[in-house]
């Protein structure tokens, strides 16, 4: 019997058991769809974090406080709070590395941000008078605060574009004054929407002086991290030795070993961030992998209760002359069918919600790509096939093994 | 040379260091173009005669030549093929597929043959056509009456054009009409030249066939031509 007339026959039989294939098929629907949909939104949730990422400039330089081997993200980014970092040594980088341009350091919170009875949740950010020429960050309204401002710990604020439309509507935020945490803020300006960044909704926060951040809000003396700008992309590497070189001197640290910073330029911090995610999506795909196997498993039931049941028409066959071989062929042939057909409709549903995801996420404003590679497409049918024949096999075997004589007796 | 030749042929079934002697020392031989029956009460060991005879079953001692060929020292696969090439089956039980056409059933034997696709469809609608079920070609097993159903099956184990047709009890499920429409069919088929061995129980079918080969306990009791055959209705006329 050729291939195709295996595939008919198999057709057929499945035909026969409408809902026991479906039902047989489910776990490899699934199994194969979970595959899918983990590479394709997790290369859309990579796309989207590496644009933003590389939406921030090639020619910054991030330092987080602590110690980080190459790869790896610093503690700090695991929640560790490290105060080795201090705005005095992001300002004597900038005034002594030549090719630094600009540099902010940034301090984090999150408070309720009330207007007479308006009050909104928020995140507030300390900077310094120089983000904006190191993030590219327009101001629309008003102005953003100056180095002066940023010293004194002026109670200046500058709303972030959802903020102000939050809490002010149609009205015109500049002038009116907001209280932080129980301290009265002048509004100066309002911030250009930006979407998300860095993993950040920029919009849905206010900036305040890093200064005031510091002394007035959270009491502390230290930066989270550090942006500094480079001039030229091609500068990045010798800033980022020098800024090593000053810092180490500035710390009074000898051996490299001890460092307690960290200098990423954003091409290191996209090999940080891909390597997270890759390793993310490893995860949900073992995840995927394990529906995949129950699927599997289910699939080498029906096919040995499809042996005990068809035992006579298996006594039949070899008795017409089909030797073990083609017995084998016939079975494995149906479970390969059963899962391959369950693998491609696990394909177009893992596609169909996926692109959902995608334009879901679009619509929320994120720069979310649509992202179905071959290689997943291709793994959803090797992986279903690999799985028809892995569970399809002992069934199979145990077919072609039965004595044609037992098996014509066989009620 | 005989079609068939047994010599010495012993079976016996060991389970659990139980040993159950089936057949004793069997030797006889059958001719191309032969009607044999095969008679004997239930537990005879005609059942298990007939399973080695159609290379379902290997001998466990002596020897089984079929045309010429030591059928004792063929593997599973060369058993296969024989099955596929040189015999065709008829059971009592008619086992046909379910839910698959009558013309589908027929081709079933071919499938494992190189006989090309287009060529099995041609082979299976004669072998309907002798068998004088042209009409039912795509009905099913379970639309089709007993005698109907077991006319398939004797298609099915003609379409291969087979060297013996083996037909095991084929009217023990049929009315008495029914089956001598079977017995008439065989008759026409050996009349045609067909070796065919039936394995019956009733002296009365077996009292069709042209030899009739007694066996009781596992051992050959007699072995001698049909004194008065019968003939089944309609086939006599042919056969003279």
């Amino acid at each position: 019997m050729n291939l195709l007339e295996q595939i008919r026959s198999v057709w057929r039989i499945i035909g026969r058991n409408k809902v026991r294939s479906f039902l047989t098929m489910l776990g490899i629907v699934i199994g194969v769809m979970a595959v899918i949909i983990v590479m394709s939104v997790g290369a859309g949730a990579q796309s989207l974090i590496l644009n933003q990422i590389k939406g921030m400039g090639s020619n910054l330089i991030g330092i987080l406080p602590g110690k980080a081997d190459e790869k790896g993200p610093p503690a700090s980014v695991m929640g560790v709070v490290i105060t080795t970092l201090k705005t005095d040594d992001i300002k004597a980088l900038v005034k002594d590395i030549p090719t630094l341009t600009a540099g902010t350091g940034y301090v984090k919170g999150a408070e309720t941000i009330n207007w007479g009875e308006q009050k909104t949740d928020t995140n507030f950010t300390g900077v310094s008078a120089e983000f904006i020429d190191v993030e590219d960050a327009p101001v629309e309204r008003g102005r953003f605060f100056t180095e002066e401002e940023d010293r004194t710990a002026a109670r200046v604020v500058v709303l972030g574009s959802s903020v102000a439309e939050d809490l002010f509507g149609d009205q015109d935020p500049l002038d009116k004054q907001i209280k932080i945490k129980k301290t009265l803020f002048n509004i100066i300006g309002v911030m250009k929407k930006r979407g998300s960044s860095g993993m950040q909704n920029q919009d849905n926060q206010v900036f305040v002086p890093l200064n005031t951040a510091q002394k007035l809000l959270l009491g502390i003396n230290y930066v989270s991290f550090a942006r500094v700008k480079v001039d030229r992309a091609e500068n990045v590497d010798s800033a980022m030795e020098q800024m090593a070189f000053i810092l180490r001197d500035r710390h009074k640290i000898d051996n490299p070993e001890n460092d307690d910073f960290s200098i990423r330029s954003m091409a290191q911090g996209l090999d940080a961030v891909t390597s997270i995610t890759n390793a993310l999506k490893m995860f949900l795909a073992a995840i995927a992998a394990i529906a995949l196997v129950v699927g599997g498993i289910g699939i080498m039931n029906i096919m040995l209760a499809a042996v005990q049941e068809r035992t006579r028409e298996i006594g039949l066959r070899k008795a017409l002359g089909a030797k073990n071989r083609d017995i084998i062929i016939q079975f494995l042939v149906e479970s390969i069918t059963i899962t391959l057909i369950g693998g491609i409709i696990g394909i177009i549903l893992g596609i169909l919600i996926s692109y959902a995801v995608a334009k879901t996420a679009q619509g929320m404003g994120y720069n979310w790509d649509f992202v179905v590679s071959l290689s997943a497409i291709a793994v959803g049918c090797v992986v279903s096939v690999g799985v028809g024949l892995l569970f399809g096999i002992v069934p199979a075997r145990r077919a072609s093994r039965l004595d044609p004589i037992e098996a014509l007796r066989h009620e | 040379m005989a079609l068939i030749e047994v010599k010495n042929l012993e079976k016996e079934y060991v389970n659990e260091a139980i040993v159950t002697h089936v057949l004793y020392n069997l030797n006889f031989k059958i001719d191309k173009g032969e009607f044999v029956a095969i008679m004997g009460p239930s537990g005879s060991g005609k059942s298990t005669l007939m399973h080695i005879l159609g290379f379902l079953d290997k001998a466990s001692g002596g020897q089984f030549i079929f045309n010429g060929r030591d059928v004792s020292t063929l593997h599973d696969d060369e058993l296969a093929e024989m099955r596929s090439s040189q015999v065709g089956f008829v059971f009592q039980s008619f086992n046909l597929l379910p839910r698959t056409t009558v013309l589908e059933n027929v081709i079933l034997p071919l499938v494992y043959t190189s006989t090309p696709a287009r060529k099995r469809e041609e082979l299976a609608t004669t072998a309907l056509n002798s068998v004088g079920l042209s009409h039912r070609l795509n009905f099913l097993p379970n639309q089709l009456s007993g005698g109907e159903k077991q006319r398939v099956a004797i298609a099915r184990a003609l379409v291969n054009d087979p060297a013996v047709i083996f037909a095991d009890e084929p009217t023990g499920n049929l009315d008495s009409k029914s089956g001598l429409q079977v017995m008439q069919i065989l008759q026409e088929l050996n009349a045609d030249g067909h070796t065919i061995i039936l394995v019956t129980h009733e002296k009365y079918t077996a009292e069709h066939a042209k030899r009739i080969l007694r066996i009781k306990d596992g051992e050959i009791i007699s072995d001698e031509l049909v004194a008065n055959r019968q003939f089944a209705t309609g086939a006599k006329e042919l056969i003279k």
